[in-house]
């Protein structure tokens, strides 16, 4: 390679680095929010950590349920504790910076978000975002990849890995069966003693958690964690210890699919590209063909 | 004397010491495979909810496909570009790339909970246009296809004008014949657009196995992260194609006792560094825009595993191919483009496992005992059906002396 060759392909390399991510992250489109989606709003400063929430989930889900004393066992909380496949909903225990004798209890689920990152990921659509803001999942379309769980921002999918027959994911349901008929309230915000968990249209959780918050400023934090986050999530929360002591992810506004789909829509669009590299590839292909019959009449091979 | 390269059954046993060896791992990786499809993936493999992909997606389907890469990368230089000079060892990196998409696809019905699946996104129902892995899966899919349709001529000159059934199928010779004629006669009329598909998917494949891990954003180490890692798959697809390529051939030359092909593989080897300089210029002026190189140098795992990848086993190996000795020896050509598969190799695994860290991680992912013995287990029996099939068909070529008129 002369010096030349050398840097034509140094600026063409460089070009293309520079260009590339432009094209990447053209299409930043938003998916609309829906006003039939529903939602849950968790107060923070009202859980006691008495875990009946765990207890009806399990029980609406058709999982293993535990005798329900053995849910006031508190020495649960001494480890941290993620969703199992039994488990879609696990309570958490964290310090309370502002009285240390009252400690925070977080209840962690599937957040159903509006822009889902599973959804997007899943190679056979094994995910759908139902009408009442529910992130569906068919166990009966999936082939147990497991990308949605790489994805989910999360980490909320838990995968029956022990199964060998038909293992599936694992997560909160947002009682989808429950809440689709008449009046339908998730089990854990029915059950609830302390109110802390309000289930209602998200619209109006968003309002209510925004009402409580400008109600007793010094109480919470002023931010409702859900309302924006990836894209804004069905699971809401407001608190009076700042998110990232509790165990939330801090994560910016935008969804986890804007960062594929604008590529894989970019690339595909009319499936255009394709052609443009097949007529491409083609066209050379037909060009240089008389290029091997020029070296056999003068060599011999 | 002037040589002529034919490809021919290498007339070699298919059993040796090394096969031997060979098929004691393919046998130990079966045996873990079934307790797998007893007892479930959980009960060999050390996956969890923190670590749902491990070696066997980032080794067997994104090294495995990376690796495949020579048999687009030198139908494009030979039936394309029409670089006649290196025909010889298209029909290698042709098997090399049918045999590698098909243990691919072997080794993801392992790792699938649910393998009797993995034909579901074929049904309408099921397509998801925004999904990469379903770009990746319908690419492989139909780019199989199309390798096997390419090996069709080998198998279809195989058996021309030799149909001999036994028995009392022997009736059927005549008409085998026939359909093997026209076979011939088919194949050489479509094989270009077979050719041209074979490229165009692999580009496409090749790029979004990079594009899989960037929905997982907020994971991902800067050091690898970037929107242009699709591209930078494809760039490193390509190189280590050709030096796949080399390797084989060398690797070949010495287990069939036949002197190495360095009149083709010298000029091949310039291919390399040009592609290696547009490899890292990409990767060193993506980390100075988005300035990731304040990681370079923190002294962590990750900072250490790109030092490894891009310095040691990229940028060394491609600096010591624009040395004509280097290109011409046997030896030092085989370590350079060892170097550049190894280092393409830990590229996949920093981008799946070291670049990925999950939310609430309690343990660092390390495969399992079993999930080494059945990725080791599919890579023998990959050798060895690749033996077995240069054993007994038409593809490597040999030197054959001929008569200067």
């Amino acid at each position: 390679m002369d010096r030349r060759q050398f840097v034509k392909t140094l600026t063409v390399a460089g070009g293309i680095t520079l260009i590339a991510p432009r094209i990447a992250e053209a299409d930043g489109h938003n998916k609309e929010i829906i006003d039939s989606w529903k939602g849950c709003l968790v107060d923070l400063t009202l859980c006691i950590g008495c875990r009946l929430c765990e207890y009806a989930c399990s029980n609406a889900n058709n999982r293993e349920v535990k005798p329900l004393p053995s849910y006031e066992d508190q020495t649960v909380f001494d480890n941290f504790r993620r969703m199992t496949n039994n488990e879609y909903t696990v309570v958490n225990r964290f310090p309370n910076s502002k009285n240390p004798e009252s400690p925070i209890f977080v209840k962690t689920q599937c957040m159903h978000c509006n822009d889902a990152a599973c959804l997007s990921a899943c190679i056979v659509k094994a995910f759908s975002k139902e009408d009442d803001g529910t992130v569906r999942y068919d166990p009966w379309k999936c082939m147990g990849c497991r990308y949605c769980m790489v994805a989910c921002p999360f980490q909320v999918p838990s995968y029956e890995y022990y199964n060998a027959l038909a293992p599936q994911v694992r997560k909160c349901t947002l009682c989808h069966h429950i809440i689709s008929k008449q009046g339908g309230v998730t089990a854990c915000a029915q059950i609830c003693p302390q109110d802390a968990i309000v289930y209602g249209p998200r619209e109006d959780l968003i309002e209510l958690a925004h009402k409580r918050i400008d109600a007793e400023p010094g109480k919470y934090v002023n931010h409702v964690y859900g309302e924006h986050e990836v894209g804004g999530t069905s699971w809401l929360y407001i608190s009076s210890e700042p998110f990232e002591n509790l165990g939330f992810p801090t994560l910016d506004d935008r969804p986890m699919p804007s960062y594929t789909e604008p590529i894989q829509h970019g690339i595909f669009k009319h499936f255009i590209p394709q052609i443009a590299l097949f007529t491409f590839l083609g066209a050379i292909m037909y060009q240089f063909r008389s290029r091997n019959q020029n070296t056999n009449s003068g060599e011999q091979k | 004397m002037s040589d002529t390269h034919i490809p021919q059954p290498v007339k070699k046993r298919f059993l040796t010491p090394w096969t031997v060896v060979l098929i004691l791992l393919m046998l130990h990786g079966i045996l873990w495979a079934m307790i797998r499809f007893f007892k479930g993936i959980g009960s060999i493999t050390n996956l969890d909810n923190q670590w749902p992909w491990g070696i066997w997606i980032s080794i067997d389907v994104a090294t495995g496909v990376a690796l495949a890469a020579g048999g687009f990368t030198t139908s494009a230089l030979v039936y394309i570009f029409h670089r006649e000079h290196y025909h010889a060892v298209v029909r290698p990196a042709l098997l090399t790339a049918m045999l590698g998409y098909t243990f691919v696809a072997l080794g993801l019905l392992v790792d699938l909970g649910k393998y009797y699946n993995i034909w579901h996104p074929i049904l309408p129902m099921m397509w998801h246009g925004d999904s990469v892995l379903f770009e990746v899966g319908m690419c492989v899919m139909f780019y199989l296809i199309v390798l096997y349709i390419e090996f069709l001529p080998i198998v279809v000159e195989h058996f021309k004008g030799r149909m001999n059934l036994p028995g009392k199928l022997a009736r059927l010779n005549a008409l085998s014949e026939k359909i093997l004629n026209l076979a011939d006669k088919t194949l050489n009329k479509v094989m270009f657009f077979f050719i041209i598909m074979g490229v165009l998917l692999s580009c496409l494949h090749q790029s979004s196995l990079g594009a899989l891990m960037l929905i997982a954003y907020h994971k991902m180490h800067p050091l690898w992260y970037t929107p242009i890692l699709p591209l930078m798959f494809l760039c490193s697809a390509i190189l280590v194609g050709y030096s796949m390529v080399i390797f084989e051939s060398l690797i070949s030359s010495r287990s069939f006792d036949q002197k190495p092909e360095m009149n083709i593989l010298t000029p091949l080897a310039r291919i390399i560094p040009i592609i290696g300089v547009i490899y890292i210029t990409m990767k060193i002026t993506d980390m100075a825009i988005r300035g990731s190189q304040v990681y370079l140098l923190d002294g962590s795992v990750e900072s250490m595993m790109f030092i490894i990848e891009l310095g040691l086993c990229v940028i060394v190996p491609v600096l010591m191919l624009f040395f004509e000795k280097v290109r011409k020896s046997p030896k030092l050509l085989f370590a350079a483009v060892s170097m550049i598969i190894v280092g393409i190799l830990i590229n996949r695994i920093n981008v799946f496992l070291v670049a990925y860290t999950p939310l609430y991680s309690t343990k660092t992912y390390f495969p399992s005992f079993a999930e080494v013995a059945i990725t080791t287990g599919l890579v023998s029996a990959l050798i060895l059906v690749y033996r077995g099939i240069a054993i007994y068909f038409p593809v490597i070529s040999q030197h054959q002396p001929v008569a200067t008129e």
